[in-house]
């Protein structure tokens, strides 16, 4: 398999998972409980992004200076800052710790 | 009824705003993918044809990741890593298409911009309309943005050096914790946030990367099926 077959390969499925929601019929979505659960998947899905964005790297969980970067997040959002606010100052918190060597 | 208007109009402001805002610090790290992509051996092109077509960060950022750590050998699993990531948007796609409406071409346009921003953004909005345009602005912002990021992260990616030395890795973990944020007001989503970071979080040294991810969804149906924790106050969903 060249590069290119696998960068199509990967962009077109993709793509047709995006397109597979669109297809399932909006009345599923009326009764209660799988209402609750597809807003509930959002939740979760995001839940647990942001816990891989922050501890894994690779497959080992790390502590490094992306913890206190989110720590510093959680406390700007908070404080009911806006979005721009909270993800430049987790990255410069990053940019800092690690500048500074204090944090990997 | 005039009040009800002018509140609705004042929504859709605040959904306008907040979806620039996102679109703007996501774009922003977009250098960091197309850095990274780049220094896993794509070229520009290849660089540039995942964030137009593939379009969603997570996939984009395993798919290298795989790549960098396994080159040529790792193909299939970098396709395996980006596919298992992109899954979460069958179930955005799923929640947006009601709030899209009809029309084959619009919501053709749409399955292109479910992503987590997208998603995130217009569903923390409660007015329908402030719905729709936090979706497309977001979506439409973010696709500018992003793919001109991609083409500048993967120009200037040797001058750039390493992204973690900007903070963009924290950037981006950031941000999803602000895209959750509006969201876990109500204690059975506080439940599902909290128990799908520790699945999440747990699995990751057990399982391919991508994986954890989508195991850590079976808390969201497990949750909403039982319907623990759900609160008193909660009448509405």
């Amino acid at each position: 398999m060249t590069l290119w077959n696998a960068v199509l390969l990967a962009a077109i499925a993709c793509l047709a998972l995006k397109g597979i929601g669109y297809l399932v019929p909006p009345s599923v979505l009326e009764a209660p409980r799988p209402a609750r659960i597809s807003d509930l998947l959002t939740v979760a899905l995001l839940a647990a992004l942001v816990a891989v964005q922050t501890f894994a790297s690779g497959q080992d969980i790390v502590v490094d200076a992306r913890v206190p970067a989110v720590l510093v997040a959680a406390g700007l959002l908070w404080m009911k800052q806006s979005f721009l606010v909270v993800v430049f100052a987790a990255a410069a918190v990053a940019a800092l710790l690690r500048l500074l060597g204090v944090a990997a | 009824m005039a009040e009800a208007s002018i509140d609705s109009a004042e929504q859709v402001r605040n959904a306008r705003r907040e979806a620039i805002g996102v679109a703007l610090a996501t774009s922003a790290y977009g250098i960091s993918y197309g850095a990274l992509a780049v220094a896993a051996g794509l070229d520009i092109w290849q660089t540039c044809v995942l964030s137009l077509v593939m379009f969603t960060g997570g996939s984009q950022f395993a798919f290298v990741g795989v790549v960098a750590a396994g080159g040529v050998a790792a193909l299939p699993s970098a396709i395996a890593s980006a596919v298992l990531l992109g899954a979460r948007n069958i179930a955005y796609g799923i929640r947006m298409s009601p709030v899209i409406g009809s029309g084959f071409w619009r919501r053709a346009g749409a399955a292109h911009f479910t992503i987590d921003e997208t998603v995130a953004v217009s569903l923390a909005q409660t007015d329908r309309r402030a719905r729709l345009v936090g979706f497309w602005v977001t979506g439409i912002g973010i696709y500018i943005g992003w793919n001109l990021s991609t083409l500048l992260g993967g120009i200037l990616g040797d001058v750039l050096g390493d992204p973690k030395t900007w903070g963009l890795d924290a950037a981006a973990a950031a941000a999803f914790l602000a895209l959750i944020w509006p969201r876990i007001k109500q204690r059975q989503a506080i439940a599902v946030a909290v128990g799908a970071a520790f699945v999440a979080a747990v699995l990751t040294p057990v399982v391919i990367p991508g994986m954890p991810v989508l195991i850590a969804a079976v808390v969201a149906v497990v949750v909403g099926w039982f319907n623990w924790f759900s609160g008193p106050k909660e009448k509405t969903a």
